[in-house]
């Protein structure tokens, strides 16, 4: 009698200190996934923050204002354009005006390849 | 043996006990600390019973919380995904002014800080009977975390999202803004709030004493954040069209102008522009003309660029073919009291010719020639007179009246844009049954997945014969040969509008311009507007026609169409047909 109830209280005593660890664990493991939970929202805001930055500056109108004073570009025009037609039976792309020849149907033709001068 | 027993222990027969108390003193005890007993059982039924859901919720209040968990506002991308308007964390900074000791030098930091004068933080603060007081609100992040850092006693911030227009002015009037409070104001932030809002969540947790949280108490209320919307905007187009438009109203010192570009298929508006404009990032003084979207709100009565529907009605009855001739001299018609007339006398001209022309003597006699109930349902049926449905605030419907109220000057005045009103963006719609081989195509402001079903107006072959007086209208021999692009077919038509002022036809005008390219296959509708150009040209020819053959001319390069016309020199005479007005 006397050693089962020494075999059972420690029974309780192993139980009570395993439930104090795994609610220790339990709360070690809250704080971790709250801090990446932190964390995460950090990364979303700076992702925002970052397109944002990428957006404005790749904004058109600071591109073209590049373009056209710092490195004197000028918009595309029609004598300094080079037009690339794929040849369908050479199966290469010769330089050519678009509509010499009128176009085959039902086949789309080359997208139009341009050469800007930036110089 | 009690004699004994007193005798044997005298101390219990202490003469003192032998005094008889009353009973009523014992009683009387007895009966105090029942009354005590009971008032601790009442006490106790009464915190236990009566008072303890309060109870309860004054210990929760020591030890848990419920965290809001706020839901961000969605973002607005372009058909590219290119950001249009999006939200960051910012801050509100506020105070209570009597808890404020700030010493002068804090004082002047901070004011240099929030960018405000010393001396209106000084008000600010001086107000002792408020408690609180917005010192200022949607500061960024980093500038609050340097003003958390002066340690000001009384100064206190709170979380808040700053919306952020990174393509600024060129967009403003489809994106719209928000106010401080993150609710649209105007625009698709307006008409779309509810979508880009979002619902915001919460979390009932336990804190340690050191106030860090331990555990979620209760299940999570998850936040919906606002949903991403794709508009059907090209930001590249929009900025070319934008660009284009800004120009054309500063040369032709204009009041203002509006350029709107369709794809035909799809029905998607790819740009639309605005001049005046506005910074949708810094909104100090903003006036009604700066907010206006002209292109959906403003109508103005359209000109020779309504006369293509009158011609494609008369195709399409059998009235008249393309090659029709119609005698149009003298240059001037008159109906009952009123003459109208052209810029020449033509004399005989055919159906096609009339287009590329844009005679109004040759445009209203075929218009008598035909029931107005007939007119009436045509413009009807392109969608003139009903606001066009694409979820944008504002839009208007212009004004067609019932057919059962002509005059005959009317209809004859109708048939050529004059006596009804229209937006530009109906006038571009309308353009699609040209275009798209006579289905009406309906309006997209947000991208479209495959072709919407399109409403047939006219037959395929009319709306093909349309085309063919378009592109000479656009030609060397008609109103618009500066619309002309190299290297794509182009076809449209120009207006040039008188204004009214208090009923009567003034001296200002508005010069218009609805075209597509490339005409051999339309992929772009583009519509411009001009109002009141004021530098000595006024025509829509020459003044809205440039502006159409550069947006348009970039639009398709941009979407890589390919070229329908030899890359040649563009033939542009000195001097165009005039228009006649």
């Amino acid at each position: 009698m006397v050693r089962a109830n020494i075999v059972l209280a420690a029974a309780l005593l192993l139980c009570a200190l395993g439930l104090v660890t795994s609610q220790h664990r339990a709360r070690k493991f809250f704080v971790d996934l709250e801090r990446a939970q932190a964390q995460a929202a950090q990364h979303e805001v700076r992702w925002n923050q970052l397109q944002l930055e990428q957006t404005a500056l790749a904004k058109a109108s600071l591109i073209d204002a590049r373009a056209r004073r710092d490195l004197a570009m000028q918009p595309v025009s029609a004598e300094r354009t080079l037009y690339l037609m794929f040849d369908p039976v050479a199966r290469v792309a010769r330089v050519g005006t678009p509509l010499a020849e009128p176009q085959a149907a039902g086949r789309r033709p080359a997208a139009p390849a341009h050469r800007t001068g930036g110089r | 043996m009690a004699r004994t027993s007193r005798r044997n222990v005298p101390f219990a027969s202490n003469p003192l006990l032998r005094v008889k108390l009353p009973a009523y003193r014992s009683q009387l005890m007895m009966l105090l600390v029942a009354i005590a007993f009971v008032a601790l059982g009442a006490r106790a039924v009464w915190l236990q019973v009566f008072s303890q859901t309060f109870l309860q919720k004054q210990g929760e209040m020591r030890y848990a919380k419920t965290i809001e968990l706020p839901a961000s506002r969605g973002k607005i991308l372009d058909r590219n995904g290119v950001v249009l308007a999006s939200s960051l964390p910012a801050r509100a900074v506020w105070a209570v002014p009597e808890e404020v000791e700030a010493t002068p030098a804090q004082l002047a930091a901070l004011s240099k800080l929030l960018g405000l004068s010393e001396r209106e933080l000084r008000r600010k603060l001086a107000d002792e009977d408020r408690s609180f007081v917005y010192l200022k609100r949607q500061v960024d992040a980093e500038v609050a975390e340097r003003v958390a850092a002066l340690q000001i006693a009384g100064v206190h911030q709170q979380r808040e999202y700053k919306r952020y227009y990174p393509q600024g002015e060129t967009i403003a009037h489809v994106v719209g803004f928000t106010n401080v409070e993150d609710v649209g104001q105007e625009g698709i932030e307006l008409a779309r709030n509810p979508d880009l809002a979002g619902r915001s969540g919460s979390r009932r947790v336990i804190r340690d004493r050191l106030g860090r949280v331990i555990e979620d108490v209760e299940a999570v209320r998850e936040p919906h954040n606002g949903r991403d919307l794709a508009l059907s905007i090209d930001s590249k187009i929009q900025f070319l069209a934008f660009d284009a438009l800004r120009e054309a109203v500063r040369e032709n010192k204009a009041k203002a102008g509006a350029a709107v570009v369709l794809d035909v298929h799809t029905g998607e508006i790819l740009a639309l522009a605005n001049w005046p404009t506005y910074n949708p990032n810094q909104r100090g003084q903003l006036s009604g003309a700066q907010l206006r979207n002209r292109v959906i709100t403003d109508t103005f009565e359209p000109g020779s660029t309504m006369k293509p529907f009158t011609i494609a009605l008369a195709l399409e009855t059998g009235q008249v073919t393309p090659g029709t001739v119609i005698q149009t001299a003298p240059g001037r018609l008159t109906i009952g009291p009123n003459t109208i007339g052209d810029a020449h006398a033509y004399g005989p001209l055919t159906v096609e010719q009339i287009i590329q022309k844009s005679s109004n003597v040759g445009t209203a006699k075929i218009a008598l020639n035909m029931p107005a109930q007939k007119m009436w349902e045509m413009y009807t049926a392109l969608g003139l007179g009903q606001a066009p449905r694409i979820g944008f605030p504002g839009a208007v419907a212009g004004r067609v009246r019932p057919y059962r109220s002509w005059r005959p000057i009317e209809q004859a005045t109708m048939s050529y844009g004059y006596g009804l009103s229209v937006s530009l963006l109906q006038l571009a719609r309308a353009y699609t049954v040209f275009a798209n081989d006579g289905e009406l195509v309906p309006l997209s402001m947000f991208k479209v997945d495959g072709a919407p079903e399109g409403y047939r107006v006219i037959k395929t072959q009319t709306a093909r014969a349309v085309r063919h007086m378009l592109e000479m209208a656009a030609g060397p021999g008609g109103t618009a040969p500066q619309a002309q692009i190299s290297g794509y077919r182009v076809a449209g038509k120009t207006g040039t509008a008188h204004k009214r002022d208090g009923g009567r036809y003034v001296g200002k005008y508005v010069a218009s311009f609805v075209g597509f390219a490339p005409a051999s296959a339309p992929r772009v509708i583009v519509a411009v507007m001009i109002d009141e150009p004021s530098a000595g040209k006024y025509y829509g020819g020459l003044v809205s026609a440039p502006v159409f053959a550069r947006i348009a001319g970039d639009t398709l390069r941009t979407l890589r169409v390919p070229p329908d016309a030899p890359l040649a020199r563009l033939n542009v005479p000195a001097e165009p047909v005039k228009e006649s007005l």
